[in-house]
């Protein structure tokens, strides 16, 4: 057995320990160990963004992060996306927009669309591509995607302007 | 009397007929007039007592799975077709 | 030269979601709720297969063959099972001997001796990837350490990757016993041609003769996978009373009964499968893989239960995929257009074992069109790929695809419009399919070009000089299948509706929205669940495109029976003749009270009221589907942009429209990829090289426009609300719209699918 380490983190604002081996991804602790089994695994090399989490409010692909990277650091997974009085503006566009099929590539488009909306609240129809190119949705050909994430920033520009 | 579709390989057997028609009141009935016309013809479409793998029965246009004993009317169409899957 | 992002049709800022509105004389279908399992699926609660957890959960590897083709001389577990955490090691000689008879388990017939063979092989390995033993062990590191010391001593033979390789003299043998079946005719020797079938009517030699031009290409289409994004699961325990619980994500959840049934020769009565949600199938989760394994495992490690996951790469090398294929075409048509007589040569690689979908490429390939004179050879042809399994309109698009592109040859010869031409030629009720069978009902495929040539997008020119458009049709025949479901009438005036087609794009939503307008209440009064098997009567697979026409169908007869059986019961409490039921309210003499009171009044008076619905719909309404496809090529790289693309689709009557268009989306973007970057790469030993999703290259949301989208509504007259399946026929003409406006583009046709840039360009050099 390989040996372990022990591992501090705030994910989705609590305090969290974990005990991990070294050759752990943060996506395999976060659903074997954590049971935390929103972020899901395509692929496991960083081609298809269903594992998409945030360190320290950057997008990762959590297969690619070695869970003791996060190590002191802040993780934000679909856990942590509802607010507490209900859904995200995200999360709720979703569904309005039947945005999701099967829904397995959901929680990583979700967190993908939260983190470019943080960082360019007013994107055009080719920013949301661009952005969204590394999360494959193999059900909806995108298009309501796409839409939905357009419908929230604009909706937050509506919000910003009033 | 029921019009049967002979599947186009099958044809050497019926003289070259791409339509036959034969009385029969269920499926098991049609292949045995069709057999007793043109002997040969069962066992391309029957094989241990039911219609063989991979091949459906079609009468009227609709696929049921009640394979020989599937009820064929006075002026039914009978086709034999290879069985058809979707995703 | 880049396409810009103007070039691309954009959304005019149109972003909010659709008004939710009832189509003309209903109440509920038409609109656009929320699904039941929406919110679930939005925050990560909904649990797919792989998020399944389970005291003393043991985690399988499965050792996978290296070699496309080889016979497996030995295999010493030993150093393997004294690994520490290794609970149980299995290969194919833990598996009861199959017999070699044909059954039909699912969706399609399959011999029972090869379905064993594919899960873990027998005495050869048969593709790269072919499963050769699996592990169980404490944790999956374990289990990965534990297969590489596993040792198999393997003879290796030549590969047959091709329909070429393997129809050739002398080519090596896959399967020994395997003889070609000719309609009941059986071939003497040893072969790689499982099947030739024919379909032929009309005088084919005449129809030729009478025609002004004549058009004869020859295509070839490559493997391509169904590519959900949730890979192959499989969750087991073999209990010590000889139960067995099967936790799946799966298509059908009987049909993977069945398998593991018929496989371990187990009866049903002893297993139990349990539907997780499932994260995308297209046709790929109806076969088993994993489940019967992990069965085998925890028998051997004492009823623990075994949870297999497969890698991607393991999904790549062992699933799916759908055959590539050697098509030939060749079309006359007269001065006018009409298609005076047409012949098809359809050869599919079924992979390791028979059962290719060339079955229903061989009424695709001609069904949008009325042809008097016309054959159509299919042919079955077993290579050393994985064993396909369907995928969307199974064998629909590589077959669309050659005709398409064959008849817009036709249509510039003689000078005639390419929506122009479908319209002459197309198929009608009355009309009939190429194996004979008559459309006795109404069809759309007219209505649907129709709906292309007046369309905004097909009146709107082209602007640049590599711009091409493309225009093609396609058929899916579509299924009824068998449907179980109950309904329970609760006391606060909901009801539980338990049925067990499992919901891959929305189907609990379309399934509660047909018995909620059946029984004239909300669509959030109805309460939908996916059972197991246990809980419901026998159930066909989601596919087929006849989830919402089916369950559909049962959902209808459920809310008819439970109205009647409601005002049965209020004319006894009320003790009046007959109590009429409309706008929500039950009226009997002088009694007027709401749905929700009736309940609570049933409730207390007498028997809990619970109503039933198994139906076998034998006949359904085939889709058509015409598209229209506008492109760019980049002359310098050969790289084609998709600039704007217009479905219309035959979908009889949308339930939820937004999912009937998700659908219509989905299946073409999955055609695009098919026509321009997917395919399998083999090296010369038959090894995959691209087992990966960067290098088996999927559309990414960048390489796309808006899909628009056209509803074409011709009810089918055999379904209550009209439905026909809607799922698959928006596969089939992708590659020949796309094909089409590529040719349009750069002035000369291609041949070979996919059209990637290193192809494109050499085309362009001709």
């Amino acid at each position: 057995m390989a040996k372990k380490v022990m591992v501090q983190t705030v994910i989705n604002n609590d305090d969290t320990t974990f005990v991990c081996e070294t050759r752990q991804t943060l996506l395999e602790v976060l659903r074997d160990e954590l049971g935390m089994t929103g972020t899901k695994e395509g692929c496991g090399n960083g081609n298809c963004g269903a594992c998409n989490v945030m360190l320290d409010g950057v997008l990762v692909n959590s297969c690619l992060v070695l869970a003791v990277e996060a190590e002191g650091r802040t993780v934000t997974t679909i856990e942590g996306v509802a607010e507490a009085e209900g859904l995200h503006p995200i999360q709720q566009a979703f569904l309005e927009h039947a945005a999701l099929q099967c829904g397995i590539c959901t929680p990583g488009f979700i967190i993908s669309s939260k983190a470019l909306l943080e960082q360019n609240p007013n994107p055009s129809e080719h920013d949301v591509r661009l952005w969204l190119a590394g999360n494959l949705c193999r059900c909806t050909g995108y298009d309501k995607i796409v839409r939905a994430v357009l419908d929230v920033a604009s909706a937050g520009q509506a919000k910003a302007g009033a | 009397m029921a019009v049967v579709w002979i599947p186009a390989l099958i044809r050497p057997l019926t003289d070259g007929k791409s339509q036959v028609e034969v009385t029969g009141e269920n499926v098991r009935e049609i292949v045995e007039a069709l057999e007793a016309l043109y002997p040969g013809v069962a066992a391309r479409i029957v094989e241990d007592d039911r219609i063989r793998p991979g091949l459906s029965v079609a009468v009227d246009g609709a696929v049921g799975n009640k394979g020989l004993l599937e009820p064929v009317g006075p002026e039914s169409e009978v086709h034999f077709v290879p069985a058809m899957t979707g995703g | 030269m880049a396409v810009t992002e103007k070039a691309m049709h954009a959304t005019n800022g149109h972003t909010s979601p659709p008004a939710s509105k009832p189509a003309d004389g209903y109440t509920i279908i038409g609109s656009r709720p929320v699904r039941p399992d929406g919110v679930d699926k939005v925050t990560g609660r909904a649990i797919y297969g792989a998020d399944v957890r389970l005291q003393g959960l043991l985690y399988g590897k499965v050792l996978r063959s290296p070699h496309a083709h080889a016979r497996i001389l030995s295999i010493d577990t030993s150093k393997a099972e004294a690994l520490p955490g290794v609970k149980a090691v299995v290969t194919g000689a833990d598996l009861p001997t199959a017999a070699d008879k044909v059954e039909d388990l699912g969706e399609s017939a399959i011999n029972l001796k090869y379905l064993s063979a594919n899960i873990l092989a027998h005495d050869k390995a048969l593709y790269h990837g072919h499963a050769i033993a699996a592990v169980a062990a404490v944790d999956s590191h374990t289990a990965e350490e534990a297969i590489g010391f596993i040792e198999v001593k393997y003879e290796v033979l030549p590969p047959v990757m091709t329909v070429d390789d393997a129809m050739a003299d002398n080519a090596p043998i896959l399967l020994d016993g395997l003889r070609t079946d000719e309609m009941g005719e059986m071939g003497s020797k040893p072969t790689n041609l499982a099947k030739h079938f024919r379909h032929q009517q009309g005088d084919l030699a005449a129809g030729f003769a009478a025609a002004e031009v004549v058009v004869e290409r020859t295509f070839r289409t490559e493997t391509v996978h169904q590519g959900y994004i949730e890979p192959h699961t499989g969750t087991a325990q073999y209990n010590t009373d000889g139960q067995v619980t099967i936790w799946a994500s799966t298509q059908g959840t009987f049909a993977v009964r069945n398998q593991t049934s018929e496989i371990l020769r187990i009866p049903v009565s002893q297993i139990k499968v349990i539907p997780t949600e499932i994260g995308g199938g297209f046709g790929g989760k109806i076969n088993v893989y994993l489940e019967p394994v992990a069965v085998l495992l925890s028998k051997k490690a004492g009823g623990k239960p075994v949870k297999l996951v497969m890698s991607r790469t393991e999904v790549l090398q062992a699933t799916g995929p759908t055959s590539g294929s050697n098509i030939r075409i060749k079309i006359g048509a007269d001065a006018n257009g009409k298609i005076t007589a047409a012949h098809a040569e359809l050869y599919y690689e079924a992979g390791a074992f028979p059962g290719s979908p060339v079955g229903a490429a061989a009424n695709v390939v001609l069904a949008p069109y009325a042809i008097d004179n016309l054959q159509v050879d299919g042919y079955d042809i077993v290579v050393n790929r994985p064993r396909s399994a369907a995928y969307r309109a199974p064998g629909g698009t590589n077959a669309a695809y050659a005709t398409e592109s064959v008849l817009n040859e036709i249509a510039e010869k003689l000078g005639i419009d390419q929506a122009h031409i479908r319209l002459i030629n197309g198929a009608k009720q009355g009309d009939r399919r190429p194996d004979g069978v008559q459309h006795t009902e109404p069809i759309g495929l007219l209505e649907t070009v129709q709906a292309i040539a007046e369309s905004d997008h097909y009146n709107t020119p082209l602007t640049g000089k590599y711009q091409g458009r493309g225009i093609a049709c396609g058929y899916w025949n579509n299924w009824g299948g068998k449907s179980s479901a109950t309904a329970v009438l609760n006391a606060d005036g909901t009801v539980s509706l338990n049925e067990a087609s499992t919901d891959i794009g929305g189907s609990r939503a379309s399934i509660a929205m047909q018995f909620a307008e059946a029984v004239g209440i909300g669509y959030e009064q109805v309460k939908p669940r996916v059972g197991d098997t246990d809980s419901v009567a026998y159930n066909d697979v989601t596919g087929g495109s006849r989830t919402t026409f089916s369950t559909g169908m049962a959902a209808h007869n459920m809310g008819v029976e439970m109205l009647s059986q409601m005002k049965e019961r209020l004319a006894d409490v009320w003790e009046v003749d007959a109590v009429e039921y409309a706008d929500g309210e039950f009226s009997g003499g002088d009694n007027h009270i709401s749905f929700q009171e009736a309940a609570a009044l049933i409730y207390k008076t007498g028997e809990p009221l619970m109503v039933s619905s198994t139906v076998f719909p034998r006949s359904f309404g085939p889709g058509f589907s015409t598209q229209l496809a506008d492109v760019e090529v980049d002359p310098e790289t050969g790289k084609v942009t998709i600039l704007r693309y217009t479905i219309a689709q035959d979908v009889g009557r949308a339930i939820h429209p937004s999912y009937v268009e998700g659908q219509m989306q989905g299946g073409v973007v999955q055609g695009i990829g098919w026509a321009l970057n997917e395919e399998y790469i083999y090296n010369e030993k038959g090894q995959l090289l691209n087992g990966s999703l960067l290098d088996y290259r999927m559309p990414t949301a960048l390489d796309l426009p808006m899909i628009e989208t056209i509803l074409v509504e011709v009810p089918y007259p055999g379904h209550p609300y009209g439905v026909r399946g809607v799922g698959e026929v928006n596969i089939v003409p992708p590659a020949g719209a796309i094909a089409n406006a590529v040719a349009n583009a750069i002035g000369s046709r291609m041949f070979e699918l996919p059209m990637s840039p290193a192809r494109v360009l050499e085309a362009m050099k001709e």
